[in-house]
């Protein structure tokens, strides 16, 4: 299937001679969910906003629904809706305007039925006659959202959707995205909550320093490096792991008190009981025992970590 | 789908300057009628009774294209660098820039609210000169003309301003520093034959010299320079309004890194 998305050889350098991307390539599919995780300053804003035609390319050609952003801008950016990280709304003008006016601009004929129903979703109904700077900050990221689905976008940009965002508007906001995957809307988020991204991707994409250093399906991913540990901690030490226990992945702590057991989180079969009746079965007692998950964030950290 | 022009959008943004100016009535309408009535007082009726006649026309009557022109220099520069200035300013220029929306189309929606407003302003002074003076339009076509010529130009080049500007004190620097002295010694309260020789030859480097002519040409039929001169220099600005324009555009300069 044709991506809904392709950057190709994307490069930008400022004018202060900053090379915010050095080569990205990249493909969004139709329909996904792609989280797009990375330091502050690794580019993750530069390439959002050339996508949507803020920001001038250097070199590398971008195709949104197969239309050059540059060429065919026209059929290009009508395609895409764009939440911003900033809060930048106007002050004076009233939520229904703001989001009328947005409509306009996309160049779509009023359609006040769609306006009603987008403002209801977002909980701004009761709002829709209010001065903008007469609302809350998380308000404004939800009038934000209006605007840019007003146009009705079959991609939409969600740029850090919810920094600075109270955890019900939060949960509110993975409904509506959710429902706007459902609806055949492909999303690409910016985020720094890695939670975020392991709870909503389908894909996730790691970009460090101007570079895209890993693109994965999320369960591959979580799979690929996502372990779980058990570990056991023993009534009494033991100096070697019996020998019936060779065929699991089972490793000894130096003083013999613990017993780590790694498993893998995404398989069907953990291993975890039969393990603990046969340690049992074999007179193995523990005190308690605790489990650890390597989460997306480790495995994240871990990657932008890595010398390059 | 994708038509040529997309007028909604051109709509949209014209509709919303026009709601920004009607929100701010007092100072976008109200004040300028007032401050040129206040003109009209002390100048036309005060001082003016005791100033003789210019080329035949009383002082009163003979300062209100000069006066409409000053009001309208300032107003189209000032609200067309304060409409592009305020969206880059907030933060808000964003969605224009990522609308699928040509130059010309954002240019249209912003300079010609501004350059509507320019009229409306210029009508409402000229109905309010005629509380206090009698006078008549000897051409009211080229009037109209004139006063929309002038409002378009003038609009343009406060859209370039507010590009251009990166703080609220550029925005008033140009209205303040050039176009008021401009407009006041390119004979609004004079005509410029009563300037001695060297200062004549002078003034015929103010622009504002050849729009003001023109216009009250349009009035009493009578001009400093000829109208065909001041029609010509207007457009002329116009063009270079219009280059600079296009090529901020080409460039992005100031709206795209």
């Amino acid at each position: 299937m044709q991506s809904i998305i392709s950057v190709q050889a994307l490069t930008k350098a400022y004018a202060s001679g900053h090379q915010a991307l050095k080569g990205i390539d990249l493909d969004i599919r139709r329909g996904e969910i792609f989280a797009l995780l990375g330091p502050n300053g690794a580019g993750k804003t530069t390439l959002i906003s050339i996508i949507c035609g803020i920001v001038n390319p250097s070199s590398g050609v971008v195709l949104a629904d197969g239309h050059d952003i540059v060429r065919d801008y026209r059929a290009a950016r009508s395609k895409i809706g764009l939440v911003p990280q900033e809060l930048s709304t106007d002050s004076f003008e009233t939520v229904w305007a703001t989001v009328n006016f947005s409509r306009g601009l996309f160049g779509k004929p009023a359609n006040p039925a769609l306006v009603e129903k987008l403002l209801r979703e977002l909980s701004l109904w009761d709002k829709r006659d209010s001065r903008i700077m007469a609302l809350s900050g998380g308000m404004k990221r939800r009038v934000m959202i209006a605007k840019a689905l007003s146009h009705e976008p079959q991609i939409l940009f969600l740029d850090e959707p919810t920094a600075g965002v109270d955890v019900e508007l939060r949960r509110d906001m993975w409904e509506m995205v959710h429902r706007l995957r459902a609806s055949g809307v492909t999303i690409i988020l910016t985020t720094h909550y890695i939670e975020e991204a392991e709870q909503m991707a389908d894909r996730i994409g790691v970009i460090s320093q101007g570079r895209i250093i890993l693109v994965e399906e999320k369960a591959r991913l979580m799979a690929q490096l996502g372990k779980k540990q058990l570990s056991l901690q023993l009534q009494s030490p033991l100096a070697a792991i019996p020998e019936e226990f060779a065929q699991y992945p089972l490793e000894l702590s130096a003083d013999g008190q613990t017993l780590v057991y790694t498993f893998d989180a995404q398989g069907e079969q953990t291993g975890i009981a039969p393990l603990l009746r046969r340690l049992g079965d074999h007179g193995i007692d523990f005190k308690s025992l605790s489990s650890s998950e390597s989460s997306l964030e480790d495995i994240f950290v871990s990657l932008v970590r890595q010398p390059r | 789908m994708t038509s040529l022009v997309n007028l909604y959008a051109i709509r949209a943004i014209y509709r919303f300057e026009m709601a920004r100016t009607f929100r701010t009535l007092m100072q976008s309408i109200a004040s300028p009628v007032l401050s040129t009535s206040l003109y009209f007082i002390v100048f036309g009726a005060a001082i003016g009774s005791r100033v003789g006649a210019i080329d035949g026309i009383s002082y009163a009557a003979f300062i209100i294209p000069g006066l409409i022109m000053l009001s309208l220099l300032n107003e189209s520069i000032s609200n067309a660098s304060f409409g592009i200035y305020m969206p880059r300013f907030s933060g808000t220029i964003y969605e224009v820039l990522s609308a699928p929306v040509s130059y010309f189309e954002v240019v249209c929606g912003y300079v010609g609210a501004a350059a509507s407003k320019s009229l409306i302003l210029g009508v409402l002074i000229l109905i309010t000169a005629r509380l206090f003076v009698d006078y008549s339009v000897m051409h009211p076509v080229w009037m109209l003309g004139f006063l929309l010529l002038t409002s378009v130009t003038f609009s343009l080049f406060g859209f370039i301003i507010g590009i251009w500007a990166d703080g609220f004190e550029k925005l008033q620097v140009v209205p303040m520093m050039i176009i008021t002295p401009l407009t006041f010694l390119g004979g609004s309260f004079y005509s410029i034959g009563m300037l001695p020789p060297f200062w004549q030859k002078l003034a015929l480097f103010n622009p504002v010299v050849y729009l003001i002519s023109g216009f009250r040409w349009s009035f009493y039929g009578v001009a400093d320079v000829s109208v065909g001169v001041s029609l010509g220099m207007t457009l002329l600005f116009m063009l270079i309004c219009i280059v600079g324009i296009a090529w901020i555009f080409r460039t992005g300069y100031r709206l795209k890194t």
